[in-house]
């Protein structure tokens, strides 16, 4: 007896209609939020938003543009040599503004790599650092884990997982796809989110989440929070740095795997050492363990051969994405050697 | 043409570059304005779907959610109760299969298992099942979501090498490949095609064996030719070599999508589409939907893109007209990409084993070729023949065997896409062919030169006792040319293999060669007694510019400035004569000849109106100057009054007579022009010994980093054999995008399927990576030999499909240079593939599975 299913088709590229509102200051944002609670969809440049929409996969009833609020945009230097992008400033402005390029070249350079001319334009550096991961599957509308569901279809023998993790998965094998967010991590940022009751500072670190913190979101962002802006203490001005993206193309493609590294080098040895990977896990991957091993050591060939091995050594790999080993650990090799440019 | 056509070698013929200066006394080889660049560069172009007609509907596509399913139920009362929509439109209220009669007159027999345009049974995921027709998009969209249909699902395979197999599953119900329209038996030869059946093919467990080791299996094939003594050919090889290779599925990815605008008025049907060709698109519509071409009009001013997805636009558009006859209102359906990633057609992936036996000298002594083409659930696709007879040619073996079998799956459907089975057939035998190179200590150039077709070369089996030949192949002056402007010795001395730091350099080159013209079509232009020109050009404005170049050689003869000539295209209601298909790089070679073949007939109706008025004999006058001369000196007469005196003399001169050999379609336009003037009008029925082919010689240089295995093309060049350039601009960008086009197969375009669920994961851009401009080499070059094709009264040929191949195998052939053998056993060569091989330090056995 044949298996019969009743199923509606497949429509995409048709956005479904929702209320949009589009408020000009964070308050009113917030209360919009609050009225409409987990109906609400928080959209900064539309980027990754656009995509949701028109697949008609995320269907809110209402959308709450922040373009309109002025408090969200710009870069600000701050007393002591840090800096503060709000949230809704283009990943564009980040690039050009000459503060972030002279103490933190790392973020410009990250932020650069993103994407496409384009897209950076309209892209936002709260966007692009809260961006939802690119798994095919889920980005297809399966109903996996991190949809709700209790499957993860990437991790099956038959699964494509190319892209996929090969560090912290849990259940889910998703990976975070941002290229400015390493290097917040790198950079110690803090990130200000804001919901109906005050403004909190959360280190980038502990920003971004992986699944077995909570499956269905990639940063510790919830229903009626708004990231505001993000804060770069000068902790790491001007440091010895060096961001590298390996992508499948140069421009207009997400990181199979990136690196951010901010390292204070002096005598030959390196001093300090903050090194992220990002495209292995579903959050930015710091490698603490090699960031202690390396302290002290001097940054040649030798202590970055021993520093990709090392990172590498608790990397799990699914059926495709085997070459995410070496090619991280040669990342992480050239990250602790390379000479400023 | 003003200047007698030559043969002539590399050597006497200098080429054409960029950089070639103007020579302002001609047309034919002079870059020019041509009339659709204003409207495109400002804007002002009108696509498909800029057309706007009042009371008009939004059409939206149910798809299928399921690779392979039958229908059980589709109820749309639900969506038919939403106000603003109109209609729904199931497979039931579509035309059925029709039989047609080709313009050579061989009678097609509908087949019952082809492609209706909506399904009962989808066979891929994203088939559409029915079309909503509403006040707008919006509303159309969430009607379609508002239809319940009720499927069985049906066993399904994406991987044909894994329906092969002993028990493997279907993609039809059917079986799993064609049984008659098999590509031993092309149409042609008989006036009745059979009707078209799925059958079923197995292979053995031991024609598996050695597949888990990389080794493609071989079994029954539907398709085998041979020549020669094959095994003899082996047995005296210096080298043997048994290599399995697969090239990439690739969607056309066309920049406009099939968007089609319909509505009926006075009983004719006028479609607004996107089509590759205009006259020929008028038939295929009649077909689909099974009335007569005469009651068709088809409006398609520019195209954005077709790359053959688009040949005869695509059976799709008869869903618009459809709605809009259920409807009584004009339908537009703008396709989605979305959507066009599932109907906008796809080159189909081959997967082949050659084994090639060559002499200590390179010389292709041996070859057996057996190909296994992915070729979707729908019609045949002839890639795998094509593929045999291109290599067949390009390389001249001594002797060759080859067999092919087209397997059916469930996956998008396919079309040609430039250079249809070439690209494939030479992208699996351009790394047998470089790694003889190594093995035997020869040059990689020198093994391209050695095997190189030259003259009326043979190509394919003996049909009949006699093989087919080349009308003329010039591909040894090619690489000549190519290797000199590329510095090929000085360059692979100083680069092949260094290595600075992480990164090490290739250098490769490729041959490359497609099917480039054909004959016996129409020319049609009237001057009128304003003393203009007005060409009626049945020709797509596909991006080639063929649509206005080729008119430029009946412009040239008659003496006319480009200036007074006024071309009408894209408009099938503007009297257009019959035409060849704006595909296969046919256009550039056929079109010519029929404006050769018009132009000639116009100066013969000029010299006897002349000789009428001012006596003596028509072969005492000449045209040029837009003006008709009495050879020596005496009167004068302007084209502008000819067109008054062939008006009034009626009868051949304006058009009211025809010839007899010209095509209804020709014949139903020319009547509509009679009378308004001097009527220049015939079929190319010039001789043509061969077939036309045109040739490229492709050159790159790349730099791989080893530690990430990301590389860059850092110079390319490509040196075509395309005889004689109409259009210098027009050929150098056809030999630099289509280059590009192959280099995205090399570098990374896919499709990437989960083969348990039979659905792509690669729907996106971002995903399926056609590439950009940043991927386009740093360095990027031309040349044109300029050497007229020996057959033809012009002696022009295509340039579309050459490119493709040698952008695609001068890459890898630069990257085995870089790397080393068998770090890669398909394409595209992606960065995991490099690392994975270089790090295990020894080949790495991918596999042959489809779409990873």
């Amino acid at each position: 007896m044949a298996i019969v299913r009743e199923s509606s088709a497949i429509i995409r590229d048709v956005m479904p209609a929702f209320e949009l509102f589009q408020p000009t200051s964070i308050e009113e944002a917030l209360s919009v939020l609050a009225q409409y609670g987990t109906d609400a969809w928080v959209l900064a440049g539309g980027i990754d938003s656009f995509d949701w929409l028109k697949d008609r996969i995320k269907r809110p009833k209402a959308v709450v543009d922040l373009g309109r609020i002025r408090e969200l945009r710009g870069v600000r230097e701050l007393a002591g040599g840090g800096v503060e992008i709000r949230a809704m400033t283009t990943l564009t402005d980040v690039v050009l503004h000459p503060a972030i390029r002279k103490s933190f070249k790392l973020l410009a350079d990250a932020a650069e790599s993103a994407a496409s001319p384009q897209i950076r334009n309209q892209g936002t550096i709260g966007g692009n650092v809260s961006q939802d991961t690119r798994c095919w599957y889920y980005r297809s509308g399966f109903p996996c884990y991190r949809a709700g569901g209790n499957i993860c279809y990437a991790d099956t023998p038959y699964g494509m997982n190319r892209e996929h993790a090969i560090l912290g998965a849990a259940r889910c094998v998703a990976v975070s796809p941002s290229d400015s967010a390493p290097a917040m991590v790198a950079l110690e940022a803090k990130m200000l989110v804001r919901n109906s009751n005050g403004e909190r500072a959360v280190n980038a670190e502990d920003y971004f989440i992986g699944p077995g913190f909570d499956i269905t979101r990639m940063t510790v962002l919830k229903q009626g929070d708004i990231l505001t802006a993000i804060r770069i203490p000068s902790a790491w001005a001007n440091a010895s740095f060096y961001f590298e993206k390996i992508s499948d193309r140069p421009v207009w493609d997400f990181p199979i795997v990136n690196i951010a590294a901010a390292k204070v080098i002096s005598g030959g040895k390196i001093r300090r050492i903050r090194l992220v990977v990002n495209g292995v896990a579903a959050h930015p991957w710091r490698l603490r363990q090699v960031e202690e091993a390396v302290t002290g050591q001097p940054a040649d060939e030798q202590t970055g051969a021993r520093a990709g091995e090392l990172a590498i050594a608790d990397a799990v790999p699914l059926q495709h994405n085997g070459f995410k080993l070496p090619l991280m650990r040669n990342l992480v090799k050239r990250a602790i050697c390379a000479t400023p440019a | 043409m003003p200047d007698s056509k030559q043969e002539g070698t590399a050597a006497q013929v200098p080429l054409v570059t960029a950089d070639t200066p103007a020579d302002k006394s001609k047309l034919v080889g002079q870059n020019y304005v041509t009339p659709d660049l204003f409207a495109k560069v400002t804007g002002q172009a009108k696509y498909a779907e800029d057309f706007r007609a009042e009371g008009m509907l939004f059409a939206k596509l149910l798809l299928s959610p399921y690779p392979h399913a039958r229908i059980l139920e589709i109820d749309a009362s639900q969506a038919l109760a939403m106000p603003g929509v109109r209609a729904v439109l199931t497979m039931k209220d579509l035309p059925p299969p029709a039989d047609y009669m080709t313009d050579l007159g061989v009678l097609i027999k509908a087949n019952p298992l082809g492609e209706r345009g909506l399904a009962m049974e989808p066979l891929y995921q994203g088939e559409p099942i029915a079309a909503v027709a509403a006040v707008d998009e919006l509303t159309a969209a969430d009607a379609v979501e508002k239809i319940r249909v009720t499927y069985e699902p049906l066993p399904f395979v994406i991987d044909p090498l894994a329906s092969l197999r002993p028990g493997g599953p279907n993609a039809r119900v059917e079986g799993n490949v064609w049984g008659v329209l098999g590509p031993e038996a092309p149409v042609g030869a008989k006036r009745t095609t059979p009707v078209p059946e799925v059958r079923e093919i197995k292979w053995t467990e031991e024609d598996f064996r050695g597949y888990d080791e990389g080794k493609m299996p071989t079994g029954t094939p539907t398709g085998e030719w041979s020549y020669g003594d094959v095994e003899g050919g082996f047995k005296n090889a210096a080298l043997v070599l048994d290599e399995s290779f697969q090239t990439p599925n690739t969607s056309h990815e066309c920049l406009e999508t099939r968007t089609s605008m319909a509505y009926w008025q006075g009983g004719k049907l006028h479609l607004f589409g996107s089509t590759q060709s205009t006259s020929q698109t008028v038939p295929a519509i009649a077909r689909w939907m099974n009335m007569k071409p005469e009651d068709v009009v088809l409006v398609s001013e520019y195209t954005g893109g077709g790359y053959g997805s688009k040949v005869t636009s695509s059976v799709h558009l008869i869903i618009p007209a459809m709605l809009s006859k259920k409807c009584h209102a004009p339908v537009m359906m703008r396709i989605t990409r979305e959507d066009e990633n599932y109907i906008g057609r796809a080159r189909p992936s081959l997967t082949g084993r050659m084994k090639a036996g060559f002499g200590p000298d390179g010389r292709l002594l041996a070859l057996d070729m057996f190909v296994v083409a992915d070729n979707g659930p729908y019609d045949e696709v002839h890639d795998t023949y094509i593929s045999g007879q291109i290599v067949s040619l390009l390389y001249q073996p001594v002797a060759m065997r080859w067999r092919g079998i087209s397997v059916l799956t469930n996956t998008p459907p396919r079309s040609p896409q430039s250079s249809p089975g070439g690209l494939q057939g030479i992208t699996l035998m351009e790394p047998v062919l470089a790694k003889a190179a190594r093995r035997l200590k020869i040059d990689l150039l020198a093994i391209h030169r050695i095997n190189a077709p030259e003259g009326k070369a043979p190509l394919g089996p003996a049909v009949d006792g006699k093989r087919a030949h080349a009308t003329g192949c010039f591909m040894k002056e090619a690489l000549d040319q190519g290797a000199r402007r590329f510095q090929w010795e000085e360059r692979r001395k100083a680069n092949s293999g260094k290595r600075n730091g992480s990164k090490i350099r290739g250098v490769g080159v490729s041959s490359s060669s497609f099917k480039s013209g054909s004959k016996g079509f129409d020319g049609l232009f009237v001057i009128q007694p304003d003393g203009k020109m007005y060409v009626q050009s049945g020709i797509g404005n596909l991006g080639t510019e063929d649509f206005s170049d080729v008119h430029r050689v009946a412009a040239e003869m008659v003496g006319m400035p480009w200036e007074k000539v006024v071309v009408t295209w894209g408009d099938t209601s503007k009297h257009l004569p019959w035409t060849c298909i704006s595909g296969g790089s046919q256009t550039a070679h056929a079109m010519t000849r029929a404006a050769y073949a018009a132009a000639m007939d116009a100066i013969g109706k000029l010299q006897q109106i002349a000789a009428k008025d001012h006596g003596g004999r028509p072969e005492n006058y000449e045209v040029r100057n837009e003006r008709v001369y009495r050879q020596g000196g005496g009167p004068v007469m302007t084209l502008a009054h000819a067109a008054q005196r062939a008006i009034a003399l009626g009868g051949v001169y304006d058009g009211h007579e025809l010839p007899k050999d010209i095509n209804p379609m020709t014949v139903r336009s020319a009547k509509a022009l009679a009378g308004r003037g001097l009527m220049g009008v015939a079929r190319d029925n010039y001789r043509q010994d061969g077939t036309v082919f045109s040739f490229v010689a492709s050159f790159a240089e790349v730099e791989i980093d080893v530690e990430t295995g990301t590389y860059k093309i850092v110079d390319f060049l490509a040196v075509a054999d395309a005889g004689r350039v109409i259009h210098p601009a027009a050929i150098g960008g056809q030999i630099l995008g289509r280059s590009m086009l192959g280099i995205g197969h090399a570098i990374g375009q896919k499709w990437v399927f989960d083969q348990h669920l039979g659905l792509p994961v690669a729907r996106r851009f971002y995903q399926t990576k056609p590439p950009t401009i940043l991927d386009a080499p740093a360095r990027m070059d031309w040349a044109a030999l300029n050497i007229p094709d020996p057959e033809g009264p012009v002696g022009a040929k295509g340039i579309g499909e050459p490119p493709v191949p040698g952008g695609c195998c001068a890459i890898l052939n630069a990257i085995s240079d870089a790397l080393g053998d068998d770090i890669f056993r398909r394409a595209p060569v992606t960065l995991d593939m490099i690392l994975t091989s270089l790090e295990n330090g020894h080949p790495v056995i991918s596999g042959l599975a489809a779409d990873i």
